[in-house]
This record gives C-alpha cells, sequence and structure tokens, in this order.
C-alpha cells in the first residue's frame, strides 16, 4: 500500500469517528443540517487534499470543526449575512478554541438523529441521510451496500437535504406529542437498514453483514444517546442477537442454513452477552414494546444450548403478546410457527388458515406451511407448499434452499 | 471488522495520573457512545495469573510474574469499517498517555479477529 492510500483510510477513519458530531454542531450553529452536511463534506475535502501531504493533525476533529467554520464564515460573507455567522459562529469558538464541541453528552447528534429521520421525509431519503450523516458513509458506500447507482444516492441526499429546508425542519428535539413518533420513526430506519443487511431482498447476495454491522452501530449509539428509552435499549438487544447468529447462517459454500440447522458454536458469545444486557436494561425500563419482545424472543435462541433444547412455549407465548402489541402477518407466521413446535404442527396450520388470501403471494407463507405440514407429515403437500415458496421468492439463495426442501421430501 | 487491541508496558512504579484515567474513560465513553468499541477491561499484574508451558509432552505450570519487562495492562475491542479506525481509536489512546504521563512508554497491537468471512472455504 502506497502512502497516498495509507493518508485516504486515515482520513475516512477520522471522518467516521467525527463526521455525526461535526455536522451536529454545524447544524445547530448554522440552523440548517442540509447546509451543515455540505460545509463537513468540504472540510473532508480539504483533510483529503492536505493531510496526505502536511500529516494528521494532532485534534483532527478540531481542525475538520475549524475548516468547516471557516467555509461557513466565508460563505455567510458572500451572502451579506457575515454579522449572523460570526455571532453564531464565534460564541463556540471563543469559548474553547482547541477542540470542544460543546456538547458532552451528544445532544447535538440526538437532534441531528431526529431531524434525518423526520417523518416529513420518504423511507429512503431517511435511510440515505441517517447512513451518511450518524454513520459517517460516503455516497458510494451507500450505493454499494444497496445495489443502487451512486447517482441515485446522490440525488436522494440532495433532495433529503433540499426537503429539510423547504419544511423548516430545522434541528429540534420533537415536542411531548411527536416524540413517539419520531421515535418510531429513528428506530424504523436504523431497524430498516439493519433488515437489508440480513436478508437481502433482491440479488444474489444472502446477506450484507457489513450493513447491518453499520444498523449495529448505529442501534448502540441511539441506545447511548437516548438510555431512558426502553425501546431503544430493546432495538440494540435485537440486533445484536440476530446479528450474533450471522456466522452461523450460511454454509462452507455460501448457502443459507435456517435457524433449527445452525451450528450454535459458531455464534457470537460476545454479541449474545451484549443483546442480553441491552435486553436487561430494556426490562428495567419497564417495556413491552415491539422490539424488545423481538429481542426477548431472539434471546431465547440464544439461550437454548440446542434446537432441541429451544423453550417454545416461552417463544408461543411472546409471539401471542407481540401480535397483540404490532400485529402483522410476518409476526403471525412465527406465532404460527413457535405454536407448531410449541402444540403441535396443527396448532401452527390453524393459525395459518387465519391469514388474509393476499399474502398467498409471499414466499415465507408457503416456506412457513411446508415445514409445518412435513411435520404433520404430509409430504406431498409440504412438497407443493416448498414449490409455491421457491417460485415466489425473489433472493436467489432461498430459491435454492427451498427447492432443496422440496427436494427432500420426496 | 473486529479488532483486539492489547496494551503492553512495563508495570509502572507509581498509579496513573488521574488527568490520564479522566481522558481514558472520556474516550472510552466516545468509542462505546459510537458503537465501535464492544468490549474492554484492565488486566491484572501477571503475578496474578500463571503460565501453562507446553514442551514436547511435559505440560509445567508456573505461577506469576513472567520474566518478561513488558506486562500486558489493558485489552479492547472494536467493532469498525476499517482497519484505520481501530488504530484511530488506539493512537488517541496513547495520545492519552503522552499528554498526561511524561516518560510512559509502551505500545498497542492491533490484531485482527478472523470472522466468518475468513472461514477456509468462505
Amino acid at each position: 500500500m502506497d502512502r497516498a492510500e495509507t493518508g485516504r483510510g486515515t482520513v475516512e477513519a477520522i471522518w467516521r469517528i467525527e463526521s455525526a458530531r461535526l455536522i451536529a454542531a454545524l447544524a445547530r450553529f448554522t440552523g440548517d443540517v442540509g447546509l451543515a452536511e455540505d460545509l463537513a463534506q468540504d472540510a473532508l475535502v480539504a483533510a483529503l487534499e492536505q493531510w496526505p501531504v502536511t500529516g494528521v493533525p494532532p485534534k483532527p476533529g478540531g481542525w475538520l470543526m475549524t475548516t468547516a467554520k471557516n467555509r461557513a464564515i466565508d460563505l455567510f460573507r458572500r451572502n451579506g449575512t457575515h454579522r449572523r455567522a460570526v455571532e453564531a459562529l464565534g460564541r463556540d469558538t471563543a469559548a474553547e478554541p482547541e477542540y470542544s464541541f460543546d456538547d458532552p453528552v451528544g445532544d447535538d447528534e440526538l437532534r441531528l438523529l431526529f431531524a434525518a429521520c423526520h417523518p416529513g421525509l420518504k423511507r429512503e431519503y431517511r435511510v440515505a441521510l441517517t447512513l451518511r450523516c450518524l454513520a459517517g458513509l460516503s455516497t458510494r458506500e451507500i450505493a454499494g451496500a444497496f445495489l443502487v447507482a451512486e447517482s441515485v444516492v446522490g440525488q436522494r441526499i440532495s433532495r433529503a437535504k433540499k426537503t429539510l429546508r423547504h419544511k423548516g425542519i430545522r434541528l429540534d428535539l420533537p415536542e411531548a406529542g411527536d416524540l413517539r413518533e419520531r421515535l418510531a420513526s429513528v428506530l424504523e430506519v436504523i431497524y430498516l437498514i439493519f433488515n437489508e443487511g440480513y436478508r437481502a431482498t433482491s440479488g444474489a447476495d444472502w446477506m450484507r453483514p457489513e450493513l447491518s454491522n453499520d444498523a449495529l452501530r448505529l442501534a448502540r449509539r441511539t441506545a447511548a444517546l437516548m438510555p431512558e428509552v426502553a425501546e431503544a435499549q430493546g432495538l440494540q438487544a435485537l440486533l445484536e442477537l440476530t446479528h450474533a447468529r450471522a456466522p452461523a447462517r450460511h454454509d462452507r459454500l455460501g448457502a443459507p442454513v435456517l435457524l433449527p440447522d445452525q451450528d450454535r458454536a459458531r455464534w457470537d458469545r460476545l454479541l449474545i452477552r451484549r443483546g442480553m444486557d441491552a435486553l436487561h436494561r430494556a426490562y428495567r425500563l419497564g417495556s413491552a414494546g415491539p422490539y424488545a419482545l423481538q429481542a426477548a424472543i431472539a434471546g431465547c435462541h440464544a439461550m437454548a444450548p440446542t434446537a432441541a433444547a429451544t423453550d417454545w412455549t416461552r417463544i408461543a407465548g411472546l409471539y401471542d403478546v407481540l401480535e397483540r402489541v404490532q400485529p402483522n402477518p410476518v409476526v403471525t407466521l412465527n406465532r404460527a410457527m413457535a405454536h407448531g413446535h410449541a402444540d403441535g404442527p396443527f396448532a401452527g396450520l390453524a393459525i395459518l388458515a387465519g391469514l388474509p388470501d393476499a399474502l398467498d403471494e409471499y414466499a415465507q407463507r408457503h416456506a412457513v406451511e411446508g415445514e409445518l405440514l412435513a411435520m404433520a407429515g404430509r409430504h406431498e403437500d409440504a412438497r407443493a407448499a416448498y414449490t409455491r415458496a421457491a417460485a415466489l421468492t425473489t433472493n436467489d439463495a432461498e430459491r435454492v434452499l427451498f427447492g432443496q426442501r422440496s427436494a427432500g421430501l420426496v | 471488522m473486529r479488532y483486539l487491541v492489547v496494551l503492553e508496558a512495563s508495570q509502572p512504579d507509581t498509579p496513573p495520573p488521574a488527568e490520564l484515567m479522566a481522558g481514558i474513560m472520556q474516550l472510552g465513553a466516545e468509542a462505546t457512545q459510537s458503537g465501535a468499541m464492544i468490549d474492554n477491561a484492565g488486566l491484572a499484574p501477571s503475578a496474578d495469573g500463571a503460565k501453562v508451558t507446553l514442551d514436547g509432552d511435559a505440560v509445567t505450570i508456573t505461577d506469576g510474574p513472567f520474566a518478561e519487562s513488558k506486562e500486558m495492562i489493558s485489552y479492547a475491542i472494536y467493532d469498525t469499517r476499517t482497519k484505520e479506525e481501530a488504530v484511530e481509536w488506539t493512537r488517541r489512546f496513547l495520545a492519552l498517555h503522552a499528554e498526561h504521563w511524561p516518560g510512559w512508554t509502551g505500545e498497542a497491537r492491533v490484531l485482527r479477529v478472523f470472522g466468518p468471512a475468513d472461514m477456509p472455504g468462505a
């Protein structure tokens, strides 16, 4: 690796560590999230030009901040709003010139998170902006993670910033009345990002683990920013526990391995411990929210030494509660599977029978039905169900898996 | 990617300065809050430990302290996108020592922990 290459990696590493605080502080100074992101990007470009030559400054975060503030002052001067800029930016620069974002508890970052995940933005804009502003990902990295063109991501980010500006969405903490909706959006965005990595919805990959890792880091950050919010702890717990299974979710050739067949020795013990810690924090805060409930289910699997030792009765009970808290067909499918294990396949099939017809086009419905029918010994019907699941899925690896299940029942 | 950082240094004659410990706490909180640091702990002097050696077919157990001049002081586990990020957190950690504990020398090794992507055939 030559020196210029090393320099770029180092600059990007520092960017990843500093960008959220940098953008959050700049957004507070300028009152404009989009502008803050532009200023921070300008500072990054300056660092990429200068640091490989001059070396990394001793306080790189402070350097980026000063550079971005100077750009802001130049910009405001050109716009004839110089006085305002000096007032806004001078306040903090004077207090501690070296390196302080005046934000020891991450309050600005919390505001940034709420702004990036504002329900007034389209969902894909929220995702792109969160990965960019909070996780420090480049447009290229986001494009790679979602298998879309870089220009598409660039457009999403610039449109997101434009929307924030038009709607007058500034860096604010939501009013008590809006808090629930805003929190839900923050957690949902992180969950969406995780799921896109965990179960790639299309294409040849079964998983994109680096994207799930980005979401996991965001979930940890969010839980740290909102220590009193049970569902933030619940989401962290869910993602740690789910990601702990990632090493066992594919075999050595990359083919998917479903939960009952996974080699539990390959589960990540450190993530399981962290997940259980977060789950207990959620319990202490008194949550029976959807993320904590799903985490509790994941915890049951994590604690079972073998698939046969799984406490399906407890899991079925948790799904019963989850379905009441968050009724949706996917939960019902999982509930059917849990009751199939806890109370026999016919209990599961009875739950499936209550699903709406619209779900007939959903591959997972037929996969669950196939498994329950196989458990009931109705191999011919099970085979037909798996064949239908294979025909409906858009994930290549899943298609192979369902095909194998079907063939295995001959 | 996951990295194990092990700090090695001579056992100091005096306890670390309070400013250093405060700085380490602050940096650790930042790294934890960002989601990058997922585990860390200090290690007791090797006098509290033991060494188990295999030479040929003979297993020997020796109580600490070990003869090496340097001791392992602490470890941290980072979960980052790149090696450079784990190195940057570690650089900041050592820079705190330079700032608050003049004359202290030591080294931190940044080691990548193998994951599923490194399995043979993967």
